[in-house]
C-alpha cells in the first residue's frame, strides 16, 4: 500500500521493535518477597491518610513552594536574557547543556558547595529552567511576526523597538508558559527532598521507607492538592506577594563553609589521577577508560534500554487511554472519570511513582518502566485525546472500535507520534535520575559517586548523561522532521 | 418515505428553513438546488435523521479519512456488516474477498488504479469518486448526496451521477449544475430564502426557470 497510513505503520513497527528488544534485554524481575502484601498495606494507607503524623508538614510545604517560586522567577529572568541572544550558536548550545542536566543532579552538585541550604534548592531549579525558558522564549521570538518592528522608523533605538514591537507579541505566551513551568517546578522542588532538602519529598521518602503509609498517603494527597489547585492560589497579580513570601520563608542563603567553592573547583572536580603532583597522561586515560567500562557504558546502556522500553509502554498506554477523554467516544460521565484518572498520573512525578513501585517490586527496571510509562502515557493520552476534540467526523460515522480504528486513529496518528517522540527525550532525562532509587541507570553511578565523595567521577558521568540527552534530542528531532511532524507539534500548545 | 409538515430546520441554533412542507415518495430521484447557504446540506441532514439505517450517505465535510487508502475508505461503507474484529483485520491486511468486491466497484467508478493510494494523494475528482464509492458500497436503498460530483469534469459527472442513481431506489442529491439536475433527476426542489420556491418534475422545468434561485434580490 502506498498510503500515508502505511508510512505511520512502518515507523510504528520500527519503534515497536526497538521497544520490544529493550524489553527483552531489560531486567524486569520482581525482587521483593511479597509485593501483594505490600500493595495491600500501601492501599490501606491511602484509604486512611493521617494528616497529623508528620510534624513539619507545614514547613515542608513552605520550602517546596519557596524553592519552586524563587527558582521559576530566576529561571524566567535568566532564560529571557538568554533568549535575547538566541541567534548565537554558543547561547543555544549553552542552554541545551544546562537543561540536559536534571534538577536532582544540579542539586547534588550544589550540595557539595552550598550544603543543605535554600540556595542549593533555588539554583537546582533555576539553572535547568533557565535553559528551558531560553529555548522556549527564543523560539517564541523567532516565530513572532517581524512586520511591526520593521514598520518602525529606522532611527528608533533597538531597546524601544524591542519593547514596543517585539515583546508585546510574545508576552502573553511567555506568561502562560511561565505559569505552566511553575507547576513543573513545584513537582521538581518536592522531588529535591529525596536528596535531603527539607521539601515534601523528604518527608514522603521517610514515611514510605518506614512503612508509615498513612502519613505518606497524606503527604501525597496534600501534594496533589497543591498542584491541582495552582490556578486558584497562583495569579499573576499576586506574584510579588508570593515572591516576597518565598524570600522571607527561605532566604537564599548558603550553608557555606569557608573555602568550599575554591576546593570544589581546584580539587574536587579535578580527576583523581591529576591531583597527584607528578601525574602522567596515561594515568588519566586509564582512569577514564576504567570509568567508561565500569560505569558510563553500563549506565548509558541501561538508561537507553529502560527509556526505550518505557517509550513502547507509554505509546500503548496512551493509545488505550486517550478515548477515555475524547469527545468522540463515551459520554459525559465516562469522560469525567477519564479526566480524573489522567490528571492523577499526569500530576504525580514519575520519580515519585517509581519510588513507590521500587518499594513494591524491588530495584529492577520494571518499576522504572511502569512509572515512566504511566506518567508519560497519561500526558500523551491527554494531548492526543484533546486533539481528537477538534476533529469533525461525518454524521454517519460508525461507533466503538470501528470508529477508533478507521476514523479517529488514522487522523490523529501523526500528532500522537509527535507527542510520543517529543516525550522520548524527557523520558530519557528522567530515566537517568531513577538511578537515585537504586535502578542501575546512569543516575545510580552518579549518586554512588556523590556519596563516595568522588565528585570528579560524578562530573564525568553527568557529562555523559548530557551527551546522551543531546543525542536523543537530535534523533527525535530528525525522526519528527522525517515524518513531517513539525506542524503536528504546534497543536500541542 | 420522507415527510415534513410545517417543520423548521435549524443549524447551530439558527433557523435555516422555516415551516417546511415536503413529501418524498419511494422511487423518486430528487435534485436539490439553491444558492450556497440556502439550506441544502441542512435539509439532507434532516432527511438522513428520518431514516438513518436506510441511507447511503455522501456528505461534503469529513467524508473521507485522508491517511487511509481508497480501498479502506470505500470499505468503510460496509463496516456495520461485519464484526469489529473482522474490520480490524481487514484494516491491517486487506482481505481478498473484500478487496475483490471493492475493486469491482472502483472499476466502474474509474479509480481502480488508485485503490492502494491514500486519499490525501488524490485529486478532488478522484476523492469524490471515492466518497461516492463508499456510499454505494454500503448497499442501502436511499442515496443522500451533497454535491457528489462537483469536482468531476462535466462529461464524467453525468455518467457517474447516473451510475449512482441507478444503484439506489430513492435518491436526494444536492447539486449546483442545473443542466445536470435536469438531465439526471426526475424531480427538482429549489430552495431560496429559507423556503421551497420550486418543486416540480424536471421534464416540466427549463434551465431558465431555475435561474430565480440564484438571482440576488
Amino acid at each position: 500500500m502506498n498510503t500515508t497510513a502505511s508510512g505511520f505503520r512502518r515507523t510504528t513497527l520500527w519503534l515497536g521493535l526497538a521497544g520490544l528488544l529493550a524489553f527483552f534485554i531489560a531486567d524486569i524481575s520482581i525482587t521483593t518477597r511479597d509485593p501483594g502484601m505490600e500493595l495491600e498495606r500501601i492501599s490501606s494507607g491511602f484509604i486512611s491518610p493521617d494528616f497529623f503524623a508528620t510534624e513539619q508538614i507545614g514547613s515542608a510545604l513552605g520550602y517546596t513552594l519557596s524553592f519552586a517560586i524563587q527558582g521559576v522567577v530566576l529561571g524566567f529572568t535568566c532564560g529571557f536574557l538568554l533568549a535575547l541572544l538566541w541567534r548565537w550558536r554558543i547561547v543555544r548550545a549553552f542552554s541545551a547543556t544546562i537543561r540536559a542536566v536534571h534538577e536532582l543532579f544540579w542539586g547534588l552538585l550544589f550540595l557539595q558547595v552550598f550544603g543543605l541550604s535554600a540556595l542549593t534548592g533555588l539554583l537546582a531549579i533555576a539553572i535547568p529552567y533557565s535553559g528551558i525558558f531560553a529555548k522556549v522564549f527564543g523560539e517564541f521570538l523567532e516565530e513572532a511576526d517581524r512586520a511591526p518592528a520593521l514598520a518602525l522608523t529606522p532611527r528608533s533605538d533597538a531597546f524601544s523597538v524591542f519593547l514596543y514591537a517585539r515583546l508585546p507579541l510574545v508576552w502573553q505566551h511567555m506568561k502562560t508558559y511561565g505559569a505552566y513551568r511553575l507547576e513543573c517546578a513545584v513537582r521538581a522542588s518536592a522531588i529535591l527532598g529525596f536528596i535531603g532538602l527539607p521539601t515534601i519529598g523528604f518527608h514522603l521518602e521517610t514515611a514510605f521507607r518506614q512503612g508509615d503509609y498513612s502519613s505518606g498517603a497524606a503527604l501525597l494527597y496534600l501534594f496533589l492538592g497543591i498542584i491541582l489547585s495552582i490556578r486558584w492560589w497562583f495569579r499573576p497579580s499576586l506574584l510579588p506577594l508570593w515572591i516576597a513570601a518565598a524570600l522571607l520563608w527561605a532566604p537564599p542563603r548558603a550553608n557555606y563553609t569557608e573555602g568550599a567553592l575554591n576546593r570544589f573547583f581546584t580539587e574536587d572536580i579535578i580527576p583523581a589521577p591529576m591531583r597527584q603532583h607528578d601525574w602522567q597522561w596515561h594515568q588519566l586515560t586509564d582512569w577514564l577508560s576504567m570509568l567508561g567500562q565500569e560505569q558510563i557504558l553500563p549506565g548509558l546502556g541501561n538508561t537507553l534500554i529502560l527509556g526505550t522500553a518505557a517509550m513502547l509502554l507509554t505509546g500503548i498506554i496512551a493509545l488505550v487511554l486517550f478515548p477515555l477523554i475524547s469527545s468522540q467516544f463515551g459520554n459525559r460521565f465516562s469522560r469525567a472519570g477519564g479526566h480524573g484518572l489522567l490528571v492523577i498520573f499526569r500530576t504525580l512525578p514519575e520519580f515519585l511513582l517509581a519510588f513507590v513501585f521500587v518499594l513494591l517490586l524491588g530495584p529492577s527496571m520494571l518499576p522504572g518502566i511502569l512509572a515512566l510509562a504511566l506518567h508519560t502515557g497519561a500526558i500523551v493520552a491527554h494531548l492526543s485525546g484533546r486533539f481528537t476534540d477538534s476533529l469533525t467526523l461525518r454524521s454517519d460515522a460508525s461507533g466503538g472500535l470501528n470508529r477508533y480504528a478507521f476514523e479517529v486513529l488514522p487522523r490523529i496518528y501523526p500528532n500522537f507520534l509527535a507527542f510520543l517522540l517529543y516525550r522520548w527525550e524527557i523520558i530519557m532525562r528522567e530515566t537517568a535520575i531513577l538511578g537515585i532509587l537504586g535502578i542501575t541507570t546512569l543516575g545510580f553511578y552518579i549518586d554512588s559517586a556523590f556519596s563516595e565523595l568522588r565528585i570528579d567521577r560524578a562530573v564525568v558521568l553527568i557529562a555523559a548523561g548530557v551527551a546522551l540527552n543531546l543525542l536523543v534530542d537530535r534523533i527525535s528531532r530528525s525522526l519528527r522532521s522525517h515524518l513531517r511532524l513539525r506542524n503536528a507539534l504546534a497543536d500541542q500548545s | 418515505m420522507f415527510q415534513f409538515n410545517q417543520h423548521a430546520l435549524k443549524r447551530q441554533g439558527v433557523t435555516v428553513l422555516q415551516s417546511l412542507n415536503l413529501n418524498i415518495q419511494q422511487g423518486e430521484k430528487v435534485a436539490l438546488l439553491g444558492a450556497s447557504g440556502a439550506g441544502k446540506s441542512t435539509l439532507l441532514e434532516a432527511l438522513r435523521l428520518q431514516k438513518p439505517d436506510q441511507v447511503a450517505w455522501c456528505p461534503q465535510q469529513g467524508a473521507l479519512v485522508p491517511m487511509l487508502s481508497v480501498f479502506h475508505n470505500i470499505y468503510m461503507g460496509a463496516l456495520e456488516h461485519h464484526s469489529a474484529l473482522y474490520n480490524l483485520i481487514n484494516l491491517i491486511r486487506p482481505l481478498r474477498r473484500e478487496f475483490e468486491a471493492v475493486t469491482q466497484l472502483a472499476t466502474e467508478l474509474g479509480i481502480s488504479e488508485k485503490l492502494r493510494t491514500s486519499v490525501d494523494h488524490l485529486s478532488g475528482g478522484q476523492a469524490q469518486r471515492t466518497a461516492l464509492g463508499r456510499a454505494l458500497f454500503s448497499q442501502r436503498p436511499v442515496l443522500l448526496a451533497d454535491e457528489p460530483v462537483s469536482s468531476v469534469d462535466e462529461h464524467h459527472a453525468q455518467s457517474l451521477l447516473m451510475l449512482a442513481l441507478a444503484r439506489h431506489d430513492t435518491a436526494v442529491v444536492a447539486l449546483h449544475d442545473r443542466q445536470l439536475a435536469l438531465n439526471c433527476c426526475d424531480r427538482i426542489i429549489g430552495l431560496k430564502d429559507g423556503q421551497i420556491v420550486i418543486d416540480g418534475a424536471s421534464n416540466q422545468l427549463s434551465k431558465h426557470d431555475l435561474d430565480i434561485l440564484y438571482r440576488r434580490p
